[in-house]
């Protein structure tokens, strides 16, 4: 057909030299660096696919000269960041937990260490606002049972709560006063008339008044003459509107009969120290942390710490 | 489409080798106009990183800083932060539609003067005929084999054109960094390595597009001809040879032979020598011609010297040219530039300055984001209390640390206090010192008495506690157990 090309007469330009039903196409040519562009394109694709992972083969794909891999760069990058992350680990490693709170930046490293920590070991029971559930404490409220102050906190973790091996664990035993018989049901119900009154949720009763000579005589020397608790022991306040296991009738009632003996795992030997401070710090950080006891009180704590109190008085 | 040939050579092929182009020095009004544009136009780009504007203490004091780091866009008096990027691509809309109004008065004015591809391809050109000579030696050495000479000449004339296009790529990226800083690290082989591979691409693209590719890139790869092409209108000034005066072409003597014969034109192909983009003007308006106006300079200087009137070539419009050639009388140039046109296209650019103006003006430099924590909602405290908490933004826009306030209207009985401080300090409003030109984070813990709506609305809010004051408040919800 090339014979048929022509000039095309209003527009000075050639035509390819195709007639369809007397529709012609004219030839504007494209410049030849274009082309030269398109082969340069073409040995670039050669190229890329010599120097970088490309052609699939049977097992895996071809590797490429320069040795790169998504999975090569992203283990670079970890290490990067673990090699970042160190002198600040080791400092808060090296630093004593309660005072930890005072070093505002070394504080702020660790709580955001523990939030991604406590996402890993934490969440499965405390759930990931650390808003807990029914037997699984909440960490976001100001009601500890054995303390919310950083040290306190520090030593939960590292300990646990009734692992029965582990002879500094968390330890307390409340008697299954139901089921071992020491109070008959309708006492159990009075006690739990009077627990009921003192936190607030009903009036009182002559079934309370009752259970209030029950309590003093059976509950009182853990849990406080007027329901305060004691952190030594690790008997939880009674006065308040909160409840672990429940506060409705129901759930008292249970509570008292069978007794509650929840196990937390101590993280001590699991985790390196960094992790569990910053566990620690971050658990302090949710907006129910304590200060940390006062110096005096320390002293006297020195004397006899939680560890050596708490299988003392459950002896 | 049977031989190899058939594919590289044209015309006959799909491909075509760039046909040379040698423009002639020239002179006139409009080559002085295009000096003195290159001359403003070189000038503001290469000094204006260099220029200094001091902010205090805590901001930079470089007068036009593109900070992506920080992301800080600075312009003398102007601090733009990336929620405030509308102010970008308000001058963005600006420049769109002044291009526009430029367009539709004047035609592609943009394209013949203040393009950076015509102002960089027109200092390399200056470079090759001072080096190499006017368009005639230009051809005759491109014709020459390969010599001693020519060797010398080719070698010194890219030398040039590298320094120029090195200095164009190491210009550009003083406007992302400290310009003295950046330049003595550039110097020591301490800066980023992107600051050298953008000034090695840059290098690279000004020597090959200023040098080599010039109106290839005017004609195949730019896409704003097509646009301008829909942009002009009968109004709209073009570079335009009149035909009806200037043919039948001849030489002098022949008109002289037969006078009356002849038209103005006497074919002395000056306006094709002058071109940069290699066209023949009097073929008519064409996508390939800048509207440089070089040809209305050569032409006329012809005209002069064979004692013709000038402006065989010049600036007119379409219509001006019907009426022209009808023997009308053509309007004055004002009237075809103050149309309702381009008068609208003034006014919605003129609006849109204005507006981003007044919105410059009206902005605040303090401000509050507050989102309540969703895990979880509440915390129920033993005191019968409730608690909720919020992540805070605190903006400080302005270039010094400011001391805030935080506090909160509504919320009876509520009380604040900061994550990392103690429950015990909580009280209506906190003071916070929030650091010069950045952004606060805090996690505020708000308690409030458990006996209330299900979901009470307050609003959390800011107060600078100095004398220039402002202030900001947002929104937030206080939510309790069910009850």
């Amino acid at each position: 057909m090339a014979e048929n090309k022509r000039i095309d007469e209003p527009t000075g330009t050639q035509t390819v030299g195709h007639e369809w039903d007397g529709i012609e196409e004219l030839n504007t040519p494209l410049p030849r660096w274009w082309l030269w562009t398109f082969y340069a394109t073409v040995i670039w694709g050669i190229a890329y696919t010599v120097f970088y992972p490309a052609w699939p083969m049977l097992s895996s794909a071809t590797a490429g000269t320069l040795g790169w891999s998504s999975r090569g760069q992203l283990q670079a990058e970890m290490a990067a960041e673990a090699q970042r992350r160190a002198p600040i680990v080791s400092a808060i490693a090296a630093t004593d937990i309660a005072a930890l709170p005072a070093n505002a930046e070394l504080m702020q490293a660790a709580v955001e260490g523990g939030r991604a920590a406590f996402r890993v070991h934490c969440v499965q029971c405390h759930g990931t606002g650390a808003a807990g559930s029914p037997g699984y404490p909440n960490l976001n409220d100001d009601d500890w049972v054995w303390g919310g102050d950083i040290g306190a906190i520090h030593y939960s973790i590292v300990h646990g709560i009734r692992n029965p091996d582990h002879a500094e664990t968390r330890m307390s035993m409340m008697p299954a006063f139901g089921r071992d018989g020491i109070l008959t049901s309708a006492q159990v119900q009075d006690v739990v008339s009077h627990v009921r009154v003192i936190s607030g949720q009903e009036p009182a009763s002559p079934s309370a008044a009752n259970g209030a000579a029950l309590y003093a005589a059976n509950c009182a020397v853990c849990h406080g003459p007027a329901g305060a608790g004691d952190r030594a022991l690790g008997a939880p306040r009674l006065d308040d509107g909160i409840w672990l296991y429940g506060g409705s009738r129901e759930a008292l009632t249970a509570t008292i009969s069978n007794a509650r003996q929840g196990v937390m795992p101590r993280w001590g030997h699991r985790l390196d120290e960094a992790t569990v401070k910053m566990l620690a710090a971050y658990v302090h950080s949710l907006g129910g942390g304590e200060a940390n006891p006062a110096p005096v009180t320390a002293a006297t704590v020195a004397v006899a710490t939680p560890a050596e109190a708490v299988p003392a008085a459950s002896r | 489409m049977n031989a190899a040939s058939d594919i590289t050579n044209s015309p006959l092929g799909q491909y075509q080798k760039r046909k040379g182009v040698y423009p002639k020095a020239v002179d006139g009004p409009f080559r002085r106009l295009k000096w003195a544009i290159m001359v403003v136009t070189l000038a503001i780009y290469y000094i204006t990183p260099w220029l200094r504007w001091d902010r205090g203490p805590y901001a930079p004091d470089q007068a036009v800083l593109v900070d992506l780091a920080n992301r800080r866009f600075f312009m003398f008096g102007i601090e733009i932060w990336p929620h405030e990027f509308y102010y970008v691509a308000g001058l963005l809309i600006m420049a769109g539609i002044g291009l526009f109004l430029v367009t539709s008065a004047v035609g592609r004015a943009w394209c013949g003067y203040a393009c950076p591809q015509t102002v960089w391809t027109d200092l390399y050109q200056h470079v090759e005929r001072w080096i190499d000579g006017d368009r005639n030696a230009q051809i005759r050495l491109d014709a020459a084999p390969w010599g001693l000479g020519k060797a010398a000449k080719r070698l010194s004339k890219w030398a040039i054109w590298l320094l120029i296009a090195f200095a164009t790529g190491g210009a550009w990226i003083f406007y992302f960094a400290d310009a003295p800083t950046l330049a003595r690290d550039l110097v020591t082989l301490e800066a980023a390595p992107v600051a050298y591979a953008t000034i090695a691409v840059l290098t690279a693209t000004t020597f090959i597009l200023g040098g080599f590719m010039r109106e290839q890139v005017c004609i195949y790869m730019c896409p704003w001809p097509r646009i301008q092409t829909a942009m002009l209108d009968e109004q709209s000034l073009t570079v335009t040879y009149k035909d009806w005066r200037g043919e039948k072409r001849g030489s002098l003597k022949a008109a002289q032979a037969h006078p009356g014969d002849y038209g103005d034109c006497v074919d002395c192909n000056q306006c094709v020598a002058v071109c940069p983009t290699g066209i023949d003007i009097r073929e008519g308006p064409q996508i390939g011609c800048i509207t440089c106006a070089l040809c209305i300079d050569a032409c006329d200087t012809v005209m002069a010297q064979v004692g013709r009137p000038r402006g065989l070539i010049d600036y007119v419009t379409l219509s001006d040219a019907e009426t022209e050639k009808a023997g009308g009388v053509v309007p004055p140039a004002w009237r075809t530039i103050l149309r309702a046109r381009t008068l609208i296209y003034f006014g919605i650019w003129a609006g849109i300055g204005l507006g981003l103006l007044f919105a410059l003006g009206n902005r605040t430099r303090i401000d509050i984001s507050a989102s309540q924590e969703r895990n979880p909602v509440y915390v129920q405290l033993s005191n019968g209390d409730v608690r909720n908490s919020y992540t805070v933004r605190l903006r400080n826009m302005e270039t010094r640390p400011r001391r805030m306030e935080v506090g909160m209207t509504g919320l009876a009985g509520g009380r604040l206090w900061q994550r990392g401080g103690s429950a015990d300090t909580a009280a209506r409003t906190i003071s916070v010192a929030v650091p010069a030109d950045s952004v606060a984070k805090l996690t505020l813990f708000v308690v409030a008495p458990g006996s209330g709506e299900e979901r009470e609305d307050f609003a959390l809010t800011v107060r600078a506690l100095d004398r220039e004051g402002g202030g900001d408040a947002h929104e937030v919800i206080f939510d309790r157990p069910e009850t």
